[in-house]
């Protein structure tokens, strides 16, 4: 039987869909069968971060509808074979989602893969709080930033209030705080809150903290999940995260600024 | 290269960026295409089902379409499983 984890934050754009196709892809690196679904429908954006635009054929809305097999609207990763990637639809807006159909998807993928990721749109409407209803866990991603850690405070009440488990009365959605974008040199001049702050504020299991890094856009830009790049620092966060996702013991790393080497002072140069 | 690289200590990799542009022009054009045109794949592939069916048993479940986008040219392919000469038989067919 399959996990089903959603990656959600209430604030746009702090980096839900990077850790989505960093998690699936690391997940699948380590030997798991995994689905990653983007729930973004009308704004899809991880068939690009995954590399995989080009072949898009049909999407969730097609499989809801009817109009085509849920195998066939899956695309298989050509790099990691344990990994697919489920699209959502570009063209339909999101009440072509309903809560049978995207139960029966989650069902049928449950029989033959170990996770179902669930990529979350922004905000607590439809879709989002579709992408988090069926969730086990749930990863919650937060920028060190008020607003982010304030909406990530909101998505925790939701998952309590209104997914599945809740409603069931069954055991709660297991969180974990993934923080991202996070930049020790800012916070170390006091510019931006602290790790031990958004845990103290938060008070979820800490599963990892991604580093700001150049090599994020890099991954955009070439439609290569980050946790490929070995040499990013953020790719190389992931990679640990997902270890301590699989209940492996690792340390957290690049939480003090990096020491830069006297080359790279001079000549300047970011995080990897 | 300037003689500066030699000292970033980084292999010089190729620029992203024009990845990334000509990743979106493809993606794009594609996309902009499908706005002012209804999305003619799934009704396409059950008509193509519908008639090889006519003439074998096949699974429906059975049917595989892939498409590769490019600049100058996609790629469309549409794989359907047929079953061997001996299962051509509609016990085949009811499977799901
Ligand atoms: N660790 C990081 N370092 C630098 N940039 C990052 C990092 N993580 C994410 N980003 C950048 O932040 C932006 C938003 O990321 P992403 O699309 O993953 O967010 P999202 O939460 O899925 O957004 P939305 O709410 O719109 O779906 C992107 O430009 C991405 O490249
Ligand atoms: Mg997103």
């Amino acid at each position: 039987m399959a996990e089903v984890i959603v990656v959600t934050s209430g604030k746009g754009g702090v980096g839900k869909t990077t850790s989505s196709a960093a998690f699936a892809t690391g997940l699948a690196q380590r030997g798991k069968k995994v689905v990653v679904i983007d729930f973004d429908v009308g704004l899809r954006n991880l068939d690009l971060i995954m590399g995989v635009e080009r072949r898009v054929v049909f999407d969730i809305v097609n499989v809801i509808q009817g109009e085509a097999r849920l195998n066939q609207a899956l695309i298989r990763d050509k790099r990691v074979d344990t990994l697919s990637i489920l699209p959502a639809s570009q063209t339909r807006d999101k009440d072509a989602l309903t809560k049978e159909g995207v139960g029966q998807i989650i069902e049928e993928l449950a029989k033959d893969n170990d996770y179902i990721l669930c990529d979350s749109p922004a905000g607590i409407e439809k879709g989002a709080l579709l992408a988090l209803y069926f969730a086990d866990q749930a990863i919650v991603v937060t920028n060190p930033e008020v607003s982010s850690v304030r909406d990530s405070d909101r998505i925790l009440g939701v998952l309590q209030s209104k997914s599945k488990r809740a409603e069931d009365k069954k055991d709660p959605v297991k969180e974990h705080l993934l923080v991202t974008r996070y930049d020790p040199a800012r916070v170390e001049k006091g510019e931006m809150l602290k790790l031990d702050d958004i845990r103290e504020i938060l008070a979820i299991p800490l599963l990892g903290v991604i580093p700001e890094s150049e090599s994020v856009l890099r991954a955009s830009n070439t439609g290569t999940p980050v946790v490929m790049d070995a040499e990013s620092v953020a790719g190389q966060a992931y990679k640990d995260a997902v270890g301590r996702f699989l209940g492996e013991k690792v340390e957290h790393r690049f939480l003090e600024p990096q020491k830069k080497g006297i080359f790279s002072r001079l000549f300047g140069g970011r995080a990897a | 290269m300037s003689w500066l690289d030699f000292f970033k200590a980084r292999k010089p990799e190729p620029a992203s960026a024009s990845q990334a542009k000509e990743r979106l022009q493809i993606v794009l054009a594609h996309e902009r295409i499908g706005r002012t045109r209804e999305d003619f794949l799934p009704k396409l592939q059950q008509e193509i089902v519908a008639v090889v069916a006519r003439y074998v048993a096949i699974d429906p479940g059975r049917v595989n379409v892939s498409l590769d986008r490019g600049g100058d040219m996609s790629t469309l392919a549409i794989e359907i499983e047929m079953p061997g000469p001996q299962q051509n038989r509609p016990r085949h067919a009811a499977a799901s």
